[in-house]
């Protein structure tokens, strides 16, 4: 090949680099090794990690079962190693399961349109933001307190330079839901939109009707956030909000310490021109067959570059069809049925310890811890292979004493006596 | 004449939800060992919904068959050489797909404790030191979730540094052959975006670059080698005009295929870049993400890096928060961990050694596709090309056959189509990267069916306009789908014929 290059040897290929630019030595990195010897390196780490601990963390990062068919799927070199489908002619099958996601996607969240997914649930909520600033011409934001904290801090990184202003509201002291007095007080013409997420970071159903009424009344859109994909089961379809965005991780998407998950756009029909993101549609080929393609490109960087709605290019495809295949695997009767399972493991949890706020819970709520440090409770789990609850202080000064505690299918009953047993007051000495 | 396939037999399939039917089920759940308890009465009746209307009823078989029919319709690496030039379609370790999914790194919840996340934490640092060891850059965050997350991430960086300077300044400079996020990063990070045209080799002209260039300038965002494969060879000109007037220059590490162990962005003049781990490090494309868009900056940018920061703490890591000058978050969480894991695993598998050979062969592979088809496709700019090369469909298009009825041809030819008109640049461009993953035989079979295919254009030109013609889809109606847009099925929309 070099010869028929006209090349003596591959270093000429950079002899036209200027040599003040050229690498004068090799990387510092290590050689390579061998297939074993990667495996033997990551299980190490992987063991360095916590393994075979029963866990109680929620908090937007849900331990639901994958079920085999997922990775099954997902492992296909036909999908796992093609990129985004814009040659539609040799890519129906990519393009297919996209948009039977986005089907999915409405027929959960009572939206009409979804796209084809964002990064993730945080990141989608500054993108809804914008969406929302986009359709109102207005520049206000007003985002709920019980929305996931490191949420809200993204969207703050997106506003503090994308000329939006961001304002938050507070949730009631003793239900835990959101405040609709002070959002009602708080809002004005020129909202954009008001931001809930149901159920919220607490864990509790949210009122999304009465919130989505107030800021109608003034014109602004309702943006609905999701963490809690599960909860979507069970729980009536926000239809009344303009917006939903969530975070699709608990369908059968790994933990993986934070990512890669997948999150959703989904919004009215009448908003699709404002909408980010990649979208699927139908249409037929030369030959009358039926065919997908993306679609609506007009909105997107490749086309439209600093007028385009999002900067978005790469998304979150495989793990979209790994939610797409948890769907189908769970299908209409089964997302019920989990959701039911995950909501009466958590009403067991709540048995054993007593939440901090009224409200109605789906699968994780805040638990108070009787004066002690949340610390010291957690450690003496740990000692049991328990990771305990996430302790709330550091982003609810208010809730020094209290965790977030969830529990889902995979949850064992034994497992919640023990933390049950780790809550009760310490006996005082006579 | 076609060498590399011939038509085979695939299978039909509808969508899931017209395969549906009431009470089939692919899934079982454990019997609960708590009580039942009734939803209406803990959430309210009013919070619970009716059954999701459509939601799919099917089988196990069912679903196993249809994903993987569907499968069988798209093209993808491991069926061939994917030639998308700036996607760097190399081929994806399995061994990498192994790793990320251990237990202990795939079930890792973001807030374990810090003391049992250890492993996790260990293998983000050691892919933050090898990637500054590549790119000659003092600081790695591996927040951004993609390349262009990575880049808004970077151009917030130089905003939090030039605002700290007292004047965040107005606008961004681009190129016109760039990437389209560059512009739509800029516009969403406050910025005025500033075209620069290139000149005649397809540059960044050092004239026009020094005119433009005033307080008012905050980057220029350049992509090296640029979206021609052309190294900007004056990249530290380029730098030096804008460090003298305060500005910085972004570099879009998409196409960084073609520099690692030969060259470093750190030691030629950027401040800030952007690196995506699903391009030059290997991790699968999955049919459009996930990917990884790490960031690397020199020293003066570190402090604004996003929120936490790794930190050794006598024999162990922690996350740092306290950086008050930090820009924030981009991104929950970390980043996208299991990119992040199976990026090092390619690291590792490699070397120091090993990625420079990578990339000399990946250069190699596209001068050779140069060598072959220069004689039959018009070459707009002729300067030394590293990692992929751009043709213009000139010769073809006097006989009205244009670069995109090429692509839909190569796919006749067994091959996923380059990337079509784009840069802007070039008029009808057809852009080529093959990557180091590929041998001689590939590559020679790629050049002759695109070789074959000049000839079809002058002998029978209705056969390229009409490609593909093998494809169990034949040309999709683009223009149909955006003026009457279906993007969700519905029991009575479906006008169109059903697959089965």
């Amino acid at each position: 090949m070099l010869a028929a290059c006209g090349l003596e040897s591959a270093e000429e290929l950079f002899a036209h680099l200027p040599d003040d630019v050229r690498l004068k030595q090799p990387l510092a990195l290590a050689p390579g090794i061998s297939e074993y010897e990667i495996v033997d390196y990551f299980q190490a780490r992987a063991t360095e990690n916590a393994s075979q601990y029963a866990s109680f963390l929620g908090a937007g990062v849900y331990a639901h079962y994958r079920p085999v068919m997922v990775d099954t799927v997902v492992s296909r070199g036909e999908f796992l190693t093609s990129y985004t489908p814009y040659q539609a002619e040799i890519s129906q099958g990519t393009l297919t399961t996209i948009f039977e996601f986005q089907t999915m996607i409405c027929q959960l969240t009572g939206m009409e349109v979804a796209n084809a997914s964002m990064y993730d649930g945080s990141t989608a909520v500054p993108e809804a933001a914008l969406m929302a600033a986009r359709v109102t011409g207005r520049n206000r934001v007003l985002v709920a307190r019980t929305v996931h904290p490191e949420y809200r801090e993204v969207l703050g990184t997106y506003a503090r330079y994308g000329r939006m202003s961001i304002e938050e509201f507070g949730y009631v002291a003793d239900s835990g839901v959101l405040d609709l007095e002070e959002l009602a007080r708080g809002i004005d013409g020129q909202t954009a939109a008001v931001i809930i997420q149901s159920p919220n970071f607490f864990g509790i159903v949210e009122n999304v009707k009465a919130a989505a009424a107030i800021a109608h009344k003034h014109g602004a859109l309702l943006v609905m956030i999701f963490t809690e994909a599960v909860s979507l089961g069970i729980l009536e379809p926000p239809a009344d909000a303009d917006i939903v965005a969530g975070e699709l991780q608990s369908f059968a998407i790994s933990p993986s310490y934070g990512g890669p998950y997948a999150g959703i756009i989904a919004t009215k029909e009448k908003f699709i021109r404002q909408m980010p993101g990649r979208l699927v549609g139908e249409t037929l080929d030369s030959r009358g067959n039926r065919a997908f393609c993306l679609t609506l490109a007009t909105r997107e960087q490749h086309i439209r570059r600093e007028k385009a709605t999002s900067n978005i290019c790469t998304n979150q495809a495989l793990i979209a069809l790994m939610a797409t295949v948890f769907m189908s695997v769970y299908g209409k009767e089964g997302l019920r049925e989990l959701a039911e399972q995950n909501l009466a493991k958590a009403h067991y949890l709540s048995g054993k310890v007593k939440p901090r706020f009224s409200g109605p819970f789906f699968n994780e709520f805040v638990a108070a811890t009787n004066g002690r440090a949340p610390d010291e409770i957690n450690r003496a789990l740990l000692k049991r292979k328990i990771i305990g609850g996430l302790p709330l202080a550091r982003w609810y000064p208010e809730l020094e004493n209290c965790v977030l505690l969830c529990a889902t299918e995979m949850t064992r009953r034994e497992h919640m006596d023990e933390v049950g047993q780790a809550f009760l007051p310490v006996p005082q000495a006579a | 004449m076609i060498k590399k396939v011939r038509p085979h037999i695939t299978q039909n399939e509808s969508l899931l939800f017209e395969r549906s039917s009431p009470g089939k089920k692919g899934y079982q759940l454990p019997a609960l060992d708590v009580p039942d308890i009734d939803p209406a009465a803990v959430l309210g009746a009013a919070n619970v919904r009716a059954e999701i209307e459509g939601f799919p009823e099917v089988s196990e078989v069912e679903i196993i068959r249809h994903f993987t029919r569907l499968s069988t319709w798209n093209y993808a690496i491991d069926l061939g050489l994917y030639p998308l030039g700036s996607c760097t379609m190399k081929y994806n370790p399995r061994v990498n797909e192994l790793v990320a999914r251990l237990d202990g790194l795939a079930w890792a919840h973001p807030y374990q404790p810090e003391s049992l996340a250890q492993g996790a934490m260990e293998i983000m640092a050691r892919l933050e030191a090898a990637l500054a060891d590549i790119t000659g850059m003092d600081a790695i965050t591996l927040q951004p979730a993609a390349g262009a997350h990575g880049e808004l991430t970077g151009i917030l960086l130089i905003r939090a540094l030039l605002e700290k300077r007292g004047n965040p300044r107005k606008r961004v400079l681009i190129p016109d052959s760039a990437h389209g996020t560059n512009p739509a990063t800029a516009a969403i990070a406050g910025y005025a975006v500033e075209n620069i045209r290139s000149n005649d080799r397809g540059m960044v002209d050092l004239a026009e670059l020094e005119r433009i260039v005033d307080k008012d300038v905050a980057a220029l965002m350049v992509t090296n080698p640029n979206t021609l494969g052309v190294f900007e060879g004056n990249i530290r000109s380029i730098a030096d005009i804008l460090h003298k007037k305060g500005a910085l220059l972004y570099m879009d590490g998409a196409n960084m295929n073609a520099l690692v162990g030969i060259a470093r962005p750190g030691e030629f003049g950027v401040d800030v870049m952007h690196l995506n781990l699903h391009k030059t490090f290997s991790t699968p494309h999955g049919g459009g993400g996930p990917g990884g868009g790490p960031v690397a900056v020199k020293k003066i940018l570190e402090p604004f890096l996003p929120l936490p920061r790794l930190k050794r703490l006598r024999n162990r890591w922690t996350f740092d928060y306290n950086r008050p000058r930090s820009i924030g978050r981009v991104r929950a969480y970390y980043g996208n961990f299991g990119v992040i894991v199976r990026a090092l695993a390619y690291v590792l598998a490699h070397g120091g050694n090993g990625l420079r050979n990578a990339t000399v062969d990946a250069v190699l592979n596209a001068n050779y596709i140069r060598k072959k088809l220069e004689p039959f496709y018009d070459l707009p700019y002729k300067a030394p090309n590293m990692h992929e090369v751009v043709f213009s469909d000139e010769r073809q298009a006097k006989l009205g056959v244009r670069t995109g009825d090429i692509a839909k041809r190569l796919i006749d030819y067994g091959f996923h189509p380059y990337t079509v008109s784009f840069p802007l640049i070039v008029h009808g461009a057809l852009m080529i990267e093959p990557t180091e993953t590929e041998g001689k035989r590939e590559l020679d079979l790629f050049a002759d069916a695109l070789i074959s295919i000049a000839r079809e254009i002058e002998t029978d030109p209705e056969i390229v306009r009409t490609a593909p013609h093998s494809t169990r889809t034949s040309r999709v109606d683009e223009v149909a789908a955006a003026r009457r847009p279906v993007l969700r099925w519905k029991p009575d929309n479906s006008s169109a014929k059903a697959a089965d």
